[in-house]
């Protein structure tokens, strides 16, 4: 069986970032569930900070340059998708989303896709419930029901009677997307090459003739 | 193989100077613009159409009648003519008459348009694009070949009894290109007619216009008009020339830094390495321009960009001497070798017209 392609998308701009951190732990995670399972996995990793001043070339000319383009392929072929920003007034970053304004329209239809971030307070943790759940939903991917959210104090705490320490919601997160991974996706259509022009023709035929 | 030039029409401010041209003096550099492609032995000159500012040419017939009148050679076309938002009833009538005028020396390309709101401006909904572009061209060619049309479709009030006047020059429509930036349906219409396809081919890198002319020209011989090599092809490219490479780059980089459609974005390098515009010596025009036939195949048509993102009218036609002095010269010696004889020569209404003869259908 061929190993799951996993991208792993970070948008933390400090290195090293937090942001970084918290995407690694997932990947990693989530690799060790497939292992159990029996799959392999390939991890691509896509920093974009590195990727910065060609995402916005991209905004303005309507094309990726070369290196842009390459991680472009990588997500939109992956067969899962770990996306961490860090929240920034309230949101994922401006960065994180011009990434996803790239992407093709379609390249995260039916994919699995695990939605983090990092924050300087617990306070903004529903930023993934409010700004990065809709971003997926409207993109079509299959959100994990777990988003993953790591405030300063979650490096260096256990959990309380109610909440899994950071660790525990890592391996529900991981464990959720590993099994929207390795079940069998519907290889999708075979595209049309294009609409014979024929019924192009008969799609706007009015009346008898 | 046919060399030109396409123009679109934006008024820019130099950004060299901040000055930016009146219509007036747009429209005429326009018409300068045009007479030089003549002079220089350039074979089409096409324009652009627009009905929104910064852009000029929102009548495109009439400037190309007043630049017909001026020419003798000349091929007059358009870059695009917006088969969505026009009545195709008009596009029948405007381009015969002008067929007439110009003795034959018209054809035209097809664009949708990508202005939102000129879409409701003119009665349209964008959503309608591709719908709209189907039913208007098969309309429009009804016009030019049925001398009685009766006709009903979605978007236009119907026709009983109509005769499009005047008739086509000869009997023989003018030619049509299609052009497209990135729908394969275009392509696919083109290929369905038999018509030409053109790709703008510039603004992006060159892989994303292979894509589309494969396309075509593989559906042209689907729709049995020939080989796929035998398809009709036109491309686009942008330039600036000098003599010397550092010079063409030193007084580039400005109208490049500050371009409409990709200025404040990539660095002119990075921008010349990736897409099809050349900054340099006629030389280097000449081997990029020669790529394009490596990549798409021999080709009927290629139209270049050379006169937008503000640069004088004075620069241009320094441009246009070195581009139909020194490089045009040397691609048409360049591309007739090697190229098969079943391929065939740009579209000429003689031609046509001499083939019309033979075939009457």
């Amino acid at each position: 069986m061929n190993p799951v392609r996993l991208a792993v998308v970070s948008s933390g701009l400090s290195v090293p970032s937090s942001t970084r951190l918290l995407a690694d732990r997932l990947a990693e995670a989530a690799g060790r569930r497939l292992a159990q399972a029996g799959r392999g996995v390939e991890v691509e990793t896509v920093e974009l900070r590195e990727l910065a001043v060609d995402i916005a070339g991209n905004l303005v000319t309507g094309f990726p340059a070369p290196t842009l383009r390459r991680a472009v392929e990588a997500v939109t072929r992956a067969d899962a998708l770990i996306a961490v920003t860090p929240v920034f007034s309230a949101s994922y970053s401006g960065l994180f989303k011009s990434f996803f304004d790239v992407l093709d329209r379609d390249a995260l239809v039916g994919k699995p896709v695990l939605a983090a971030a990092t924050g300087g307070t617990a306070r903004h943790s529903l930023a993934l419930e409010y700004a990065l759940r809709p971003l997926f939903a409207h993109l079509r991917a299959a959100v994990t029901p777990t988003a993953v959210f790591a405030a300063p104090e979650d490096w260096g705490s256990a959990g309380d009677s109610r909440t899994a320490a950071l660790a525990g919601r890592i391996g529900r997160a991981a464990a959720e997307l590993a099994a929207l991974a390795a079940a069998p996706r519907p290889e999708p259509a075979a595209d049309e090459e294009v609409v014979p022009f024929d019924r192009q023709l008969e799609a706007l035929r009015t009346g008898p003739r | 193989m046919q060399f030109g030039i396409f123009t679109v029409g934006d008024v820019t401010p130099d950004p060299t100077s901040a000055r930016t041209p009146t219509e007036h003096e747009r429209i005429k550099a326009m018409v300068a613009i045009a007479l030089k492609a003549e002079e220089v032995g350039l074979d089409v000159f096409a324009t652009g159409e627009h009905h929104n500012p910064p852009f000029v040419p929102s009548s495109p017939t009439t400037m190309l009648g007043y630049i017909a009148a001026r020419t003798e050679r000349l091929i007059l076309s358009t870059s695009t003519t917006l088969i969505t938002t026009n009545d195709p009833v008009k596009i029948a009538e405007d381009y015969a008459m002008l067929q007439h005028l110009a003795d034959g020396r018209v054809d035209l390309m097809m664009g949708r348009g990508n202005t939102g709101p000129v879409y409701p401006w003119f009665g349209k909904d964008i959503r309608d694009g591709i719908p709209l572009a189907v039913e208007n061209y098969a309309l429009l060619r009804r016009l030019w070949q049925e001398d009685v049309v009766d006709w009903e479709g979605k978007f236009r009030t119907p026709l009983q009894g109509f005769t499009s006047t005047p008739r086509p020059l000869d009997g023989v429509a003018p030619f049509v290109w299609h052009g497209s930036i990135r729908s394969p349906e275009i392509a696919e219409q083109a290929a369905f007619y038999g018509d030409g396809f053109f790709a703008n081919n510039i603004f992006w890198p060159k892989d994303h216009f292979r894509r589309l002319i494969d396309l075509y020209r593989r559906r042209f011989a689907h729709h049995g008009h020939g080989t796929p090599e035998q398809a009709v092809v036109g491309l686009g490219g942008q330039a600036f020339i000098r003599r010397n490479s550092q010079d063409a780059v030193r007084e580039f980089r400005p109208y490049f830094d500050n371009a409409p459609v990709y200025g404040h974005g990539p660095s002119l390098e990075e921008f010349t390495e990736q897409t099809p515009l050349t900054v340099g010596s006629p030389q280097e025009v000449i081997e990029k321009t020669l790529e394009f036939r490596e990549s798409f195949g021999h080709y009927q048509r290629q139209l270049f960009l050379m006169d937008h993102a503000g640069l004088p009218l004075k620069t241009v036609l320094e441009q246009l001497d070195l581009l139909g002095e020194e490089v045009v010269p040397v691609l048409r010696k360049e591309f007739a070798v090697g190229r098969p004889a079943e391929v065939p020569a740009g579209p000429t209404h003689a031609a046509r017209a001499a083939r019309g003869a033979g075939e009457q259908r």
